[in-house]
């Protein structure tokens, strides 16, 4: 093996392995759900993928999702919460509200009808009150 | 100084007190001469002068009283927005219009937003003002119309998407052109042996190399910029998609497409600027320039055709939706005003002349006339509609004129529900899906790393020069994965097939219903209703002496009555015009028939079984008697006095196309049988009629249900077919439940197929379509996945230790470009679906 059949498999493997784990494994920053008149509500952008990607909310309080969709791309026409039983179409170039009242803490993932656009509602458990 | 009429809906109005103080609120702004506001209708008519104030300004003015103007909103593209210097004449313009609250237009979006009172101004309006300011609209606008603004959105994609591809075409031609100037003299003889392309048009290079005798730097030089714009312009999209799906850690065609081709466009730009480089290492300094533009340019025709196909998919909801009529003829205080349909409001009169579309649900006032349902129901008999009928919105009135008092408007109206209900279900996923789902998910990533293996694989084991096929694989593998393919699969046939069935009058819920429709093998027939018509009616009437005079004598009697058996005889003598005696003395014999006078003569109309029970003597008649309840039918007996004059047999006609609905269903191999309530007797009849023979007789509606589990425990899969309401259990209870409508009343709710005629030949249909449309979607979902199977691998060069072949880069963007599309022509194919007879 020559010098440069040792670095281009290295970086090769490198390469695959990174890119595995950024596309299919990683998350983004995630983002807290601002309180309003008792909703936890956040703003999506929907253009090739959600911003933010990753939602933070308590559990057994209602939540709401503005999704302002930003593209016509046929990707992202819809919006599905699969364990809440959420399906929603979400226009072009305009908010689509989605509310629920968030489960019992843990991972709840939101995709687009294909499949191939992805969020995680993260669900912590509600601080006990008062 | 010009006065103008407004009429402004409000909301949350109560009580007369708030007439006063919304009337209040709108007298005293400014510019108002005069305001009066209804309660009942919920609406405020103001006068006012349009150069002190506005509608917004009268909006505002019931706001701040602490009502709701209603107000509604439109958006709709304007061409060219994007590059308009300004939009301020434009909001402005649109603005002034009467009823306009507030214009705003968006140049990133080229989208104009109105919010505006509704009825105040019409599309047209807006048109003009678009218009008289310079611009062009982008497609007719619809008032909130999501489909309508699909409609403009998808023209506007195959608008722009030909532009890019000629300028790619072209681009591409010169490419073309230019490489070949660079053939043999100075490609290697490897890169040279996987141009397809290039071997073909050979002799066409040598001519044109004599005839320009170029530098091949130059040459490089040249193809570098003319193929530029191809991937900055006409492929621009594929690098902002993958950006931003990048950003957003996700990976879809766009990334493939992007670093594909901008691998092969980089590769070709060191070559061209620092040819140095690669002589050093061993390498021919080939370009591929004209690989990345053919492979943007046969993305683009795929994605070109793709999008006209698209639009073909969802022409039956486009087809329903355009039924809506836009204008009506209001009547208030006997004035006739034409005004926009989505303005009425329930209660409204209208007025519908010969061959207009009517333009809202409501019951007939006045007239008569033929309607043509067809549209909606698929019944191509026209329906007449007399005084206290029902028509639908968006059918068609024949010869008469018909005036009607509008029930249901706006979203409540059969004509939007039934297109909602299409479009959820053409939204709606079918199980069957799923795998495509889970593979989807994780295609992208996976096929960039199959892309980088085979890069690996082939320098570090490849044959010299290993760059060239190291970077001809990694390209190749890139464009050739479509995942596309897979997510269109399943949404183009649903899409396809649930509009063909709302054109045959049948609503199915989703893709999951449609599922479990085409797996279906048992399917349970309810009788009243379904089988028949649901309405008893006179079948025989077996008189001793004078049959009209035994029809005149129960009618007269039975005209006071409620009982449905009653209503039979009567609508049995209006139908041959027997007039009717009047009647005195009226009395109901509970559960055993009615007595009243007539012509002085006591009448009575009994139970065979009371009659016998009175010991009245039949004589010649009980023969018959015998014979018709043997058949089930209900028979009662007429008497004058104490003597029978005759025998009227009732019972609910069989549909006239039951018996055909059923053959089909066993021609399928159904296993078909019926369950009634009504006794053994009468419903063994029905069944021999329609040629059923397993019948579960005498079973209550919540007993249907049991009967359908009991079916499902033997492992049947069962659709059961009944009316929406009586057999909502066992419709819920069924794997299929099937509801057969009868034209207004969608029983939506319990059903998973709705069949808006009552023709039980719908059921076959419905099968019929279920099927088709499940086998296209496997037959793309096949083809699908066979073609990345076969072509991710072959585009890595696995055929090439044996045959020595490695795809080029261009064919596999061709094969991509092709896959995709094939599976919306093959969806397509549903389109042409005819019911079996033909209809």
């Amino acid at each position: 093996m020559t010098v440069a059949q040792v670095i281009v498999t290295a970086v090769g493997v490198a390469a695959i392995a990174w890119v595995l784990w950024y596309f299919l494994f990683s998350r983004g920053r995630p983002v807290m759900a601002a309180l309003a008149d008792g909703v936890q509500e956040v703003h999506v952008t929907v253009k090739g993928g959600y911003t933010p990607d990753t939602i933070v909310v308590q559990a057994g309080r209602p939540v709401r999702l503005q999704f302002y969709r930003d593209e016509t791309d046929d990707c992202s026409e819809r919006i599905v919460f699969e364990r809440l039983g959420i399906d929603k179409a979400l226009p072009a170039f305009q908010t689509t509200t989605v509310e629920f009242t968030a489960p019992a803490a843990g991972e709840v993932p939101f995709r687009c009808g294909m499949n191939m656009l992805k969020g995680m509602l993260v669900v912590e458990p509600a601080p006990a009150r008062e | 100084m010009s006065k103008t009429r407004l009429v402004l809906p409000i909301e949350g109005m109560h009580c007369a007190g708030c007439v006063d103080t919304v009337q209040h609120a709108l007298a005293v702004t400014r510019g108002v001469s005069s305001a009066s506001v209804n309660l009942a209708t919920e609406k405020a008519t103001v006068e006012f002068d349009d150069a002190l104030t506005s509608a917004a300004d009268l909006v505002k003015a019931v706001r701040d009283a602490g009502y709701r103007g209603d107000t509604t909103s439109v958006s709709f593209a304007v061409e060219d927005l994007h590059y308009a210097a300004s939009v301020t004449g434009l909001e402005q313009a649109l603005a002034r219009l009467p009823g306009v609250i507030h214009a705003s237009a968006n140049q990133a979006t080229e989208f104009v937003t109105v919010d505006y009172v509704p009825g105040a101004v019409a599309s047209a309006d807006f048109e003009r003002a678009v218009g008289e300011t310079g611009f062009r609209l982008a497609a007719p606008i619809d008032a909130a119309d999501p489909l309508e603004r699909e409609r403009a959105a998808r023209a506007r994609e195959i608008r722009v998407l030909s532009q890019k591809f000629t300028v790619g075409a072209i681009a591409t031609a010169l490419a073309m052109i230019g490489s070949m100037l660079l053939e043999t003299a100075h490609r290697s003889d490897v890169a040279h042996g996987l141009d397809f392309l290039g071997r073909l048009l050979m002799p066409v290079a040598e001519p044109l190399r004599a005839a320009f005798p170029l530098a091949p730097a130059w040459v490089k030089g040249a193809l570098a910029l003319i193929t530029l714009p191809v991937l900055t312009w006409s492929g621009r999209q594929f690098f902002v998609g993958a950006w931003s799906g990048f950003r957003h850690r996700t990976a879809d065609m766009n990334t493939l497409i992007a670093v594909g081709t901008g691998a092969a466009y980089l590769y070709s730009l060191a070559a061209t600027l620092v040819p140095g480089m690669f002589s050093r290492a061993g390498l021919p300094a080939d370009v591929y320039y004209e690989a990345a533009a053919a492979i943007i340019t046969l993305i683009l025709l795929g994605r070109l055709l793709e999008a006209r196909a698209k639009g073909r998919t969802s022409e039956a909801i486009h087809r329903l939706a355009a039924l809506r009529p836009q204008i009506a003829h209001r009547v208030r205080a006997g004035q006739i005003v034409d005004v926009e349909a989505a303005s009425l409001t329930p209660g409204d009169l209208v007025v519908v002349k010969p061959g207009e579309r009517i333009p809202v649900d409501g019951v007939v006032t006045e007239g008569q006339s033929p309607v043509d349902e067809s549209m909606l129901t698929g019944e191509p008999m026209p329906v007449t509609k007399r005084l206290g009928d029902e028509a639908i919105g968006g059918t068609v009135n024949a010869t008469g004129s018909l005036t009607l008092r509008a029930t249901r408007v706006g979203n409540d109206s059969t004509l939007a529900q039934i297109v909602q209900l299409v479009e959820h279900a053409q939204a709606s996923k079918a199980p069957i899906q799923g795998l495509a789902d889970r593979v989807a998910s994780v295609f992208v990533p996976v096929v960039i790393a199959l892309a980088i293996a085979a890069f690996v694989i082939w320098f570090d084991f490849g044959p010299a020069p290993a760059l060239v096929f190291a970077t001809v694989a990694l390209v190749s593998v890139l464009v050739i994965a479509c995942p596309c393919a897979l997510g269109l699969a399943t949404p183009t046939a649903l899409l396809v097939g649930t509009g063909k069935a709302a054109e045959h009058g049948i609503l199915i819920r989703g893709g999951e219903a449609l599922e479990m429709l085409s797996r279906v093998r048992t399917v349970l027939l309810d009788k009243t209703g379904t089988l028949t018509e649901g309405r008893p009616s006179v079948t025989e009437i077996v008189p001793v002496a004078a049959r009209d005079e035994v029809l005149r004598l129960a009618a007269s009697v039975e005209q006071r009555s409620e009982h449905p058996l009653g209503g039979a005889i009567v609508a049995a003598a209006r139908a041959e015009d027997i007039e009717l005696r009047s009647v005195d003395g009226f009395t109901v014999l509970e559960g055993r028939g009615v007595r009243g006078t007539v012509d002085r003569q006591v009448i009575e109309v009994v139970s065979l079984a009371y009659a016998r029970e009175r010991k009245i003597a039949l004589g010649p008649l009980d023969a018959d008697a015998e014979r018709l309840a043997a058949a089930g039918k209900t028979t009662v007996v007429v008497v004058a006095g104490t003597a029978a004059r005759g025998l009227i047999a009732i019972s609910d006609p069989v549909k006239s196309t039951s018996r055909q609905a059923v053959a089909y269903l066993k021609e399928r191999g159904f296993e078909v049988a019926m369950v009634s309530g009504d006794s053994r007797a009468s419903a063994a009849a029905v069944a021999q009629e329609v040629g059923i023979d397993r019948v579960h007789a005498e079973i209550l509606p919540s007993g249907k249900a049991a009967l359908v589990r009991e079916l499902q425990q033997d492992g049947r899969r069962v659709a059961m077919v009944g009316d929406g309401i009586n057999d909502a259990p066992a419709l819920a209870q069924a794997d299929v439940g099937i509801a057969i409508g009868s034209g207004t009343d969608i029983a939506v709710e319990a059903s998973d197929v709705t069949l808006i005629r009552g023709d039980l030949r719908g059921v076959v249909v419905a099968v019929d379509l279920a099927r088709r449309t499940m086998s296209t979607i496997r037959q793309n979902l096949f083809w699908a996945f066979i073609y990345n199977i076969l072509g991710i691998p072959i585009a890595a060069g696995i055929l090439y230790p044996v045959l020595g072949v490695l795809l080029s880069p261009v064919i596999a963007s061709a094969a991509m470009a092709w896959s995709s599309l094939s599976v919306v022509l093959n969806s397509l194919t549903l389109r042409r679906f005819k019911p079996a007879w033909g209809a």
